[in-house]
């Protein structure tokens, strides 16, 4: 970690010992108050599918279980409905990893390279370039439904992984290029002449110096990439055909269901299970994506 | 490698994405300004017929507000995340013990889909289950917190559940940015008696314009796009208070089979998206050259 | 390494069922039934259709009553990959007969004798130019007042059967301190008190005149300006925290003795049955007032499709669809009533007894009628603008005559 002394620690020495105390209580009140907003829906979500179907149906919604039961957890796994099938929502999850994890490789991989060229390789209208590859993060999705069909019909792709992986790195170019674009920028151009003085390409220069550099900057966008694919359901349930169904749509045929008996309980679990693995990503390399990005940032 | 070879591969990497950009956003955004222009219903037609769209759009109600729901939306939730991001980042960088817990905390939500979050958020916010009657329960009989169904300050609410999910993402970049500012300025600034305050309002938070960016773009992006928020939260009522242009125009085009409906309310959205994203875009890009 | 092969082992996957299938009919299903018991009743298809030596391929997407099902489909056949059989309903399979893209399955039909046993108005629903193109499934009824028996009777309150009866009940009931109305505000739920409202208010004549044939005259008449009277009146029945409630929930509360009254489809049974509750003791049915039944019919259509496999299939689940087994069962499951009419009901509850007496009844005097609030009467774009005008002037304070004008606007501009 870093080794400076933070801001506050001088000004600190210059009030009391009492006031420091009193305002570290503050801060600490403070930011367990936002922990608790945060907090909330989770609370909600992991309390209600610990209850019973007949406590939802009678008690209050937001209240602990009386009587805890990991029913639903079982059947939201391998029992619940989507379907014909009610295999919950194990089958989906290896679509949803076969879907998430080419398409954030791809797509960091060209944020990566195209970063790497608008940032360190500029030539005439390379920004411009990246005012129209950023301006493309905005097109709203539903725009793109109806004409993207027709071209995975016509590439042959429709109903299939591969057309969704298109898709995914397609639509995720924009931010992927943004966020490497944003780091390289504060890496000195010296670096890159210095390395062609040594008689260094394009690439090795990109695979040697800049890459290594990376690590942060990757774990960041991986993070962006991945919750948003995993998450998305919009392309998911309008590109996928039988067999290809992403865990979001299962997650959604589960919950919403409009003439069926709704199961609470198992809609909480399905939706906690569905997010573990974003979940999963926050927890592991949540810790790599502040210190990652502070030890980056060592430029030159 | 042959010089000119050399000279273009920067170009020859960078074209492939370009294209696709081409192609995916801006094809399609002509495609969309075409099918705007035609009557088309179920599935997309061809047959220009002029701006009847657009006129039927201008007479819609509901279309209006959708755009002032976006408006208030849109500002509200990139200015509030954004100031909450940072108070957090900052907050979180005073050397606290229990940092990595609570960063994740701040973070998780981003990783929740909304379809079944936005149901929990419901019953939170709901009067008669959520804080009104936990807090009436303690005894406070007079609390009120019914936004979520009052048609004037249900898009309030809306405004609290995006907050949620997407702030700790920007906290996590301004924390970021925070630690990565060059630590010989602070203590310059520190020997010479600046206080903190001034530290951060004038060394630290400047330095951190990319961030900003970053920031910026990523909110504006899901405001814009906020879609399975309304649907799993409100479902754009109490009545269609709490539309939004991309609920509106997801509507037309597949509940309602309104096709042409569909593509010129996101010609106007994207207009009007361009209008406010592109100034920014451009002020910031030009400074970084200089 | 491992994504390698896991990607291999599904391809291998893929192309086994894909060889197999070439043997029987085969029927890849687009539907959105897929919740507990929805998913049980179409399983009973599965299974008939598996029976006749058949293979389907499940594609269920559920949301929004379909919404995310029609968002899947056009994106389906727009990339020249429709599915064999689609859930669809109301004038939606017109719209899509007209675009070219649904298969004749008159032979079917013909064959086994569907305009014989089908009601004229359902069977109105499934033709296209005078083909035969989708295959009736159930009959909802729309118009139905659940209640809580105990509730009733601990206030001396009977079944209302005149909208003036319900007033005078739920005033007696807020007296009381209970909710005369659970309601959930969502649009379509909004939408489904309206239509049981006006059917009521306008008649049976009027209501077809309005929500079938969109006529000016009677979308912007006294009758309608007193249809939204009365909605504004139900609306002091509901309580402060009705917005965005599921309708389930609306359902609980009526089975708790919150609420007295719930204004639903027939699919609120199956909630009521799921908690333990029986008919006619614990709840109780009774259409609500005035003359007429509001039907909403679910059918598959067939799509266009290359391949004998899969003509065979659509011809076998046509078939079976309609046949006597399937409708029993899959009804029994799902609340609702069969299409055919020639099923015996048994083994049905009261209400669905009432729910086929009243449609021979109506359909007889001619006030058989399409339910608007559920796709059944109009296209996507009209229904869709009523529906708008409802739930704002149900959720604001607009007046009525304010509403009926905004009515006639908001139809003349979805044309």
């Amino acid at each position: 970690m870093t080794d400076y002394a933070a801001p506050s620690a001088y000004a600190s020495r210059q009030r009391s010992r009492t006031g420091q105390i009193a305002l570290r209580w503050l801060l600490y009140a403070l930011l367990c108050l936002f922990a608790l907003y945060y907090l909330m829906p989770l609370f909600v979500m992991v309390t209600t599918s610990l209850k019973s179907l007949e406590e939802i149906r009678t008690g209050s919604l937001v209240s602990l279980p009386r009587k805890v039961t990991f029913d639903a957890w079982a059947t939201a796994w391998s029992g619940a409905c989507t379907g014909i099938q009610c295999e919950g929502l194990r089958p989906y999850f290896l679509n949803s990893m076969m879907l998430a994890i080419p398409a954030v490789a791809l797509s960091t991989l060209f944020g990566a390279l195209n970063g790497y060229v608008i940032a360190q390789w500029r030539f005439k209208g390379a920004n411009l370039i990246f005012s129209l590859m950023l301006f493309g993060c905005f097109i709203p999705f539903q725009v793109v439904l109806l004409p993207m069909a027709r071209v995975l019909g016509m590439m042959g792709l429709a109903g299939t992984i591969p057309g969704l992986i298109f898709v995914h790195v397609i639509y995720g170019l924009g931010f992927t290029t943004l966020f490497f674009r944003n780091y390289y920028v504060s890496i000195p151009n010296e670096l890159v002449k210095a390395a062609k003085v040594d008689g260094a390409g394009f690439f090795r220069i990109f695979w040697s110096i800049f890459l290594p550099l990376s690590l942060p900057i990757i774990v960041v966008t991986v993070i962006w990439q991945f919750t948003q694919i995993w998450n998305d359901f919009l392309f998911g349930v309008s590109f996928s055909q039988a067999g290809t169904q992403p865990v979001t749509v299962a997650l959604n045929n589960i919950v919403n269901s409009t003439t069926g008996v709704k199961e609470y309980n198992v809609d909480m679990a399905a939706a906690i299970i569905a997010a573990l693995p974003t979940l999963l990503v926050y927890i592991v390399a949540g810790k790599y994506f502040i210190r990652g990005l502070t030890a980056g940032s060592v430029k030159g | 490698m042959s010089e000119w070879l050399e000279r273009h591969v920067p170009k020859m990497v960078l074209a492939p994405s370009f294209a696709a950009i081409l192609l995916f956003v801006y094809g399609f955004i002509a495609w969309t300004g075409w099918i705007s222009l035609t009557k088309s219903r179920l599935l997309p037609k061809y047959d220009i017929v002029g701006t009847i769209q657009y006129e039927r759009l201008m007479a819609s109600p509901r279309w209006d507000t959708a755009m002032n729901n976006l408006f208030i939306f849109g500002a509200l939730f990139i200015i509030i995340a954004m100031v909450l991001g940072l108070a957090l980042a900052i907050l979180l960088d005073q050397k606290i013990r229990t940092e990595g817990l609570l960063r994740t905390i701040y973070l998780y939500p981003m990783a929740l889909s909304m379809i079944v979050t936005g149901t929990a958020w419901k019953w939170i916010l709901n009067p008669g289950l959520g804080i009104e009657s936990v807090v009436r329960g303690w005894g406070f009989e007079s609390f009120t917190f019914d936004w979520l169904v009052n048609p004037d300050f249900a898009i309030y609410t809306v405004v609290i559940a995006g907050v949620w999910q997407a702030s700790g993402f920007v906290m996590a970049l301004f924390l970021a940015g925070l630690r990565s500012v060059d630590e010989e300025i602070i203590k310059a600034a520190q020997v010479d008696g600046i206080p903190t305050m001034r530290i951060y309002s004038a060394i630290i938070i400047p330095s951190m314009a990319p961030i900003f960016l970053s920031a910026f773009i990523v909110l504006a992006h899901l405001a814009i796009k906020s879609f399975d928020l309304v649907i799993a939260l409100t479902g754009g009522g109490p009545g269609y208070a709490t539309d939004l242009p991309a609920t509106y125009m997801y509507a037309m085009a597949f509940s309602r089979g309104d096709i042409g409906q569909a593509a010129s309310s996101a010609m106007v959205m994207m207009l009007v998206v361009f209008a406010i994203v592109v100034p920014y875009l451009y002020s910031e890009l030009r400074a970084k050259n200089d | 390494m491992q994504i390698r092969s896991a990607f291999a082992a599904v391809s291998a996957a893929c192309l086994m069922t894909t060889s197999a299938a070439v043997a029987g009919p085969e029927a890849e299903v687009l539907h959105w039934w897929t919740s507990g018991g929805e998913a049980k009743s179409v399983a009973v298809l599965q299974k008939e259709f598996a029976d006749n030596g058949g293979t389907w391929t499940d594609m269920p997407v559920a949301g929004g009553g379909g919404d995310a099902a029609m968002t899947a489909l056009r994106a389906r056949v727009l990339s020249g990959n429709a599915p064999t059989a689609v859930q669809l309903k109301g004038p939606a399979i017109q719209e899509w007969y007209e675009e070219g893209v649904l298969a004749d399955i008159s032979a079917v039909a013909e064959a086994e004798g569907w305009a014989d046993v089908l009601p004229a108005s359902i069977a109105g629903h499934m033709k296209c130019e005078g083909t035969w193109c989708a295959a009736p499934v159930n009959v909802h009824r729309v118009d139905w007042i659940w209640a809580n028996a105990d509730v009733l009777a601990a206030n001396g309150i009977a079944l209302p059967t005149t909208w003036d009866e319900f007033n005078a009940a739920a005033d007696k009931l807020m007296a009381a301190g209970i909710t005369p109305l659970a309601h959930g505000g969502q649009a379509w739920q909004d939408a489904t008190v309206f239509e049981a409202v006006a059917l009521g208010v306008l008649g049976a004549d009027g209501f077809h005149k309005a929500f079938v044939e969109l006529d000016k005259d009677t979308l912007t008449s006294d009758a309608m300006i007193a249809t939204f009277d009365q909605m504004r009146k139900m609306r002091g029945y509901v309580d402060a925290n009705f917005p965005g409630r599921d309708w389930n929930l609306a359902t609980a509360m009526v089975m708790n003795g919150e609420a007295a009254f719930q204004i639903m489809g027939d699919w609120a049974k199956g909630e009521f049955m799921a908690a333990g509750k029986v008919p006619g003791k614990d709840f109780l049915c009774i259409s609500t007032p005035g003359e007429g039944y509001l039907y909403n019919v679910d059918s598959f259509a067939m799509f266009d499709v290359k391949g004998d496999d899969k003509a065979a299939g659509q011809a076998l689940l046509a078939k079976l669809i309609v046949g006597k087994n399937f409708q029993k069962v899959f009804n029994l499951n799902k609340g609702s009533i069969p299409a055919r009419t020639d099923v015996a009901l048994d083994e049905f509850d009261s209400c669905a007894h009432l729910s086929s007496e009243d449609m021979a009844a109506s359909n007889a005097g001619g006030s058989l009628l399409p339910s608007y609030a559920h796709g059944m009467a109009l296209r996507g774009a009209q229904s869709g603008a009523i529906t708008d005008v409802v739930t704002a002037h149900f959720n604001s304070d607009m007046s009525s005559a304010d509403a009926v004008k905004m009515l006639a606007e908001a139809v003349a501009n979805s044309m």
